[in-house]
């Protein structure tokens, strides 16, 4: 064991804009969009909401589940593609809304795509095993931007999860993390410039040499050093880009039972979170399990890399459970709006 | 122009913790809370803490703005309310914007919570962010 | 303390007077003094203005110099007063304590406000000043918002019908048909309040005081005085100003203006008056639900009952208690500082059959002025 989740939160907003909604904006079939990606929807931010205020709601109840004091939480890390400030991390937004102890407190925002959050994660951990803090917050979280008519506007949604992080055998643990490994080259499969609204990406390279080989090479990794076959968890969370790579990667790796596979039902009602789409994977996983349950999680972060974990749930999950609103309540509350709407609520309209 | 083009820095630092966290002051004397800050209570006493609100609270009234001021034309129409805290047994009232609720289903008596969103923002400057209610039973 | 008296009145014409800057529209509220006066200017000791926003609308402070200047005035005491919308009632209020005590025989007591200068947006953000900066604004409640909320309140606890709201503006209306000062001089009828745009619910666009420029002056002197100067006057026999909380959200109730009720009690009690007394009145009915409140706090209805007054007739020009005659603020027009000049000014037409169109007249007047949602009030009571 390398360290303690002591509590997790996730939050999606409301809205949905379905892919028919989408493809009628430019004259695409729906159902060969909705196959290909398996996909159906997606979730949108609010005008009023961003990575930060996505950021917060998964934060407080992630440590109203920990039920620690909050002065001693020691590190507040946010990884997203869409912190609200380039230079100014989010984590300091948060520490002001959710009245964090200034002293021995850290803020810094991560970026490495989609995999920022379970970098966060492991910064977090490494702090906590140094003996500098007691408890840090993770978050991935972000709002992401679909170049309109790019087919990843089917998909680019908004959405995060945040972690109360502990050393191991803390005794308010719901789950202990056994192990994470990483595995990162430079892959060029999609990335953003500086100053650029919309990032460029390599359509199908995204895919084997991206996704696929790194995702495979870090659960390999993991699982020779735990000496485990995978079908030995008992769910899974992945980074979800869409439906059609998740179940995918999912084969590959041997996995027989594909409905333990949290993430399919998530991306396919709500898109791909980005930052947040592993760490709300996880969520859900946390949602379902019963004590002693192992979960196996693997993040990907185009540029590119990957992070996998392997997370052994206590029994105090049970009494948490309850407290805070489980990933499916959110998935299950959806308000649908049209494109227009989409165009508004997303900043896509020049008001100024 | 104060308050109307986008808060400079330095009164962003001073009101940011009681912009973004829910804090309210009570009078150590007489036991008053309150929702707006003072020096002095009514009853006499400068002896007045601050304390962390009560997120939870009911719609006492409440409207839609459709002619909104200005730097909150992206977000309206949108619904400002009054709303009732319990805070150890005291009534309280609160003003606060609402989110994450249709328009027509507001209803005076909803429960609602308190919640971070964005207040307003430019393209430059700082962005200001705030307490929102949004209903409980979402 | 001395009896104060009114013994003059002027007024400027209210609309977006685009040609026109701030000190030309005070300049005609005062030539107007003037000429119904017939008074030497050299006779005026001191200038009062009261005003909003001007600093805000047309970035001009020093407004009391820059005014008495403008009517070459300069050198006079004169300065500024401000309590949001009732800066007029806070003018007229230190107007009258300039007298009382001694210190000035002749006193002008003047409001002005520009408003049209700014896009809607940013005029409906300087209005919004007049409430809670961090606690009420900065949510984005716009001053209309947080009048909708007392409306909304109002209508959920006493469940009146609607139409006795809207009523108040087809009276108003027709009151400003016949004063030549008014911004809207045509009638309207009650379907076109009722279906007309909502600005926050459940506040039609007709319930609503419109934007404009405008200015008022009145002038205030001792009765050996006014005798001594030929003019016919009326007394000022009561006069108060009185605050509340200012955030809406802190008030003990939200249906009731406790400042109402506090300037209220101690101008009557300084008149020596009964609501029974009162013949005609002028309330600040910026919104449909300012008028029913104040009906109530000023003691013409009981709690919950203001609106029988409209829906009854009683508040008409025919009725018992006949309000606003020159049209109120919905009709004769809102600059905002100037507001309770105007009252105050057309109480005193109205007690001494001055106005342009024969009033019902009467002995007593109760002219009320409220700043912001409530948070100060000023009342005066007139008598012949």
């Amino acid at each position: 064991m390398i360290a303690s989740i002591l509590g997790y939160g996730a939050y999606i907003p409301r809205y949905r804009i379905k892919a028919e909604e989408i493809a009628k904006v430019w004259g695409q079939d729906p159902d060969r969009v909705k196959l290909g990606l398996l996909v159906e929807s997606k979730s949108v931010p609010g005008p009023d909401e961003d990575t930060a205020t996505i950021a917060f709601e998964a934060a407080m109840q992630a440590i109203e589940r920990a039920g620690i004091d909050k002065s001693l939480i020691g590190a507040v890390f946010v990884g997203s593609e869409s912190h609200p400030y380039a230079v100014k991390p989010t984590g300091t937004i948060l520490a002001s809304a959710l009245g964090l102890n200034p002293k021995h407190l850290r803020a810094a925002s991560f970026e490495f795509a989609c995999k920022a959050g379970t970098e966060a994660i492991q910064a977090v951990i490494g702090l906590i095993n140094a003996g500098l803090i007691k408890y840090g917050l993770a978050i991935g979280a972000d709002t992401a931007q679909g170049r309109p008519s790019d087919p990843l506007e089917y998909t680019a949604a908004a959405g995060g999860a945040a972690y109360v992080l502990g050393p191991k055998g803390d005794s308010k643990a719901i789950a202990e993390i056994e192990r994470v490994e990483s595995y990162v080259t430079d892959t060029p499969d999609f990335r953003r410039r500086q100053g650029a609204p919309y990032p460029e990406h390599g359509v199908r390279f995204t895919g084997e040499p991206a996704y696929f080989h790194h995702i495979i090479n870090s659960v390999k990794l993991l699982l020779e050093k735990l000496g485990r076959d995978i079908n030995e968890y008992d769910r899974f969370a992945f980074h979800s880009p869409n439906g059609k790579f998740v179940r995918n990667v999912a084969r590959r790796l041997g996995i027989k039972d594909l409905s333990r596979v949290v993430s399919l039902d998530i991306v396919r009602k709500c898109g791909n979170f980005y930052s947040g789409s592993t760490l709300v994977g996880i969520a859900r996983a946390l949602d379902k399990a019963n004590p002693g349950d192992k979960i196996l999680a693997a993040s990907f972060g185009s540029g590119a890399g990957s992070d996998a974990f392997s997370i052994v749930v206590k029994d105090r999950i049970t009494e948490v459970k309850s407290i805070g609103k489980s990933v499916d309540r959110y998935l299950n509350r959806a308000k649908y709006i049209d494109y227009g709407t989409y165009a508004r609520y997303r900043g896509i309209l020049v008001m100024d | 122009m104060g308050i109307i083009e986008g808060t400079f820095p330095p009164r962003y630092r001073r009101e940011v913790k009681y912009r973004n966290a829910f804090v309210g002051w009570r009078c150590k004397k007489c036991g008053r809370v309150f929702y707006t800050p003072r020096k002095r209570c009514e009853c006499g006493s400068r002896e007045i803490e601050e304390i962390e609100l009560p997120r939870e609270g009911r719609v006492v009234t409440r409207t839609v703005v459709r002619n909104p001021p200005k730097g909150y034309e992206k977000y309206a129409p949108y619904a400002i309310a009054i709303i009732e805290l319990d805070v150890d047994g005291q009534k309280v009232r609160v003003l606060g914007q609402l989110a994450d609720v249709d328009l027509d289903k507001i209803r005076t008596g909803m429960r609602v919570r308190a919640t971070l969103r964005r207040i307003r923002a430019g393209r430059r400057g700082l962005i200001e962010y705030g307490v929102k209610r949004v209903p409980i039973e979402e | 303390m001395r009896e104060v008296v009114i013994a003059g009145a002027g007024f400027a014409k209210i609309g977006e007077r685009r040609n026109d800057r701030i000190g030309d529209i005070f300049a005609e509220a005062f030539r107007m003094l003037i000429d119904n006066t017939q008074i030497d200017p050299k006779e005026i000791e001191a200038l009062v203005v009261g005003n909003m926003s001007a600093g805000e609308f047309v970035g001009q402070a020093s407004l009391g110099a820059y005014l008495a200047d403008y009517v070459g005035l300069s050198g006079i005491p004169a300065i500024r007063v401000e309590a949001a919308c009732t800066s007029g009632g806070a003018s007229v209020r230190t107007a009258y304590h300039l007298v009382a005590s001694g210190a000035y025989d002749v006193v002008v007591a003047a409001g002005v406000e520009k408003m049209t200068d700014t896009p809607n947006n940013q005029t409906t953000s300087i209005l919004a000043e007049a409430a809670h900066q961090e606690y009420e604004t900065y949510f984005g409640a716009s001053f209309v918002a947080l009048n909708a909320l007392m409306m909304r309140y109002y209508l959920d606890k006493y469940k009146p019908k609607r139409e006795a709201f809207a009523k108040r503006s087809v009276y108003m209306h027709q009151n400003a048909v016949d004063n030549p000062r008014a911004q809207f001089r045509r009638p309207v009828k009650l379907e076109q309040v009722l279906n007309s745009t909502i600005v926050a619910d459940p506040l039609t666009i007709f319930e609503c005081a419109p934007i404009g420029d405008g200015s008022a002056a009145v002038l205030l002197t001792t009765p050996e005085k006014a005798k001594e100067l030929g003019l016919e006057y009326v007394k000022i026999a009561g006069a108060a100003l009185a605050t509340d909380r200012l955030a809406l959200h802190e008030r003990d109730e939200l249906d009731t203006l406790k400042a109402t009720l506090r300037a209220r009690e101690r101008a009557y009690k300084q008149a020596k008056i009964e609501p029974k007394d009162v013949d005609l009145i002028e309330i600040h009915d910026a919104f449909s639900i300012m008028a029913v409140l104040a009906l109530e706090d000023l003691g013409f209805a009981k709690k919950g009952e203001g609106r029988k007054l409209i829906d009854e007739g009683v508040i008409s020009r025919d009725g018992s208690l006949p309000a606003n005659l020159g049209g109120g603020l919905k009709a004769r027009g809102h600059p905002v500082g100037s507001t309770t000049v105007y009252g105050v000014g057309e109480a005193y037409l109205n007690l001494l059959q001055k106005a342009p169109r024969k009033s019902p007249g009467g002995e007593v007047a109760v002219v009320q002025g409220i700043g912001g949602t409530g948070s100060t009030v000023s009342v005066f009571v007139l008598r012949r």
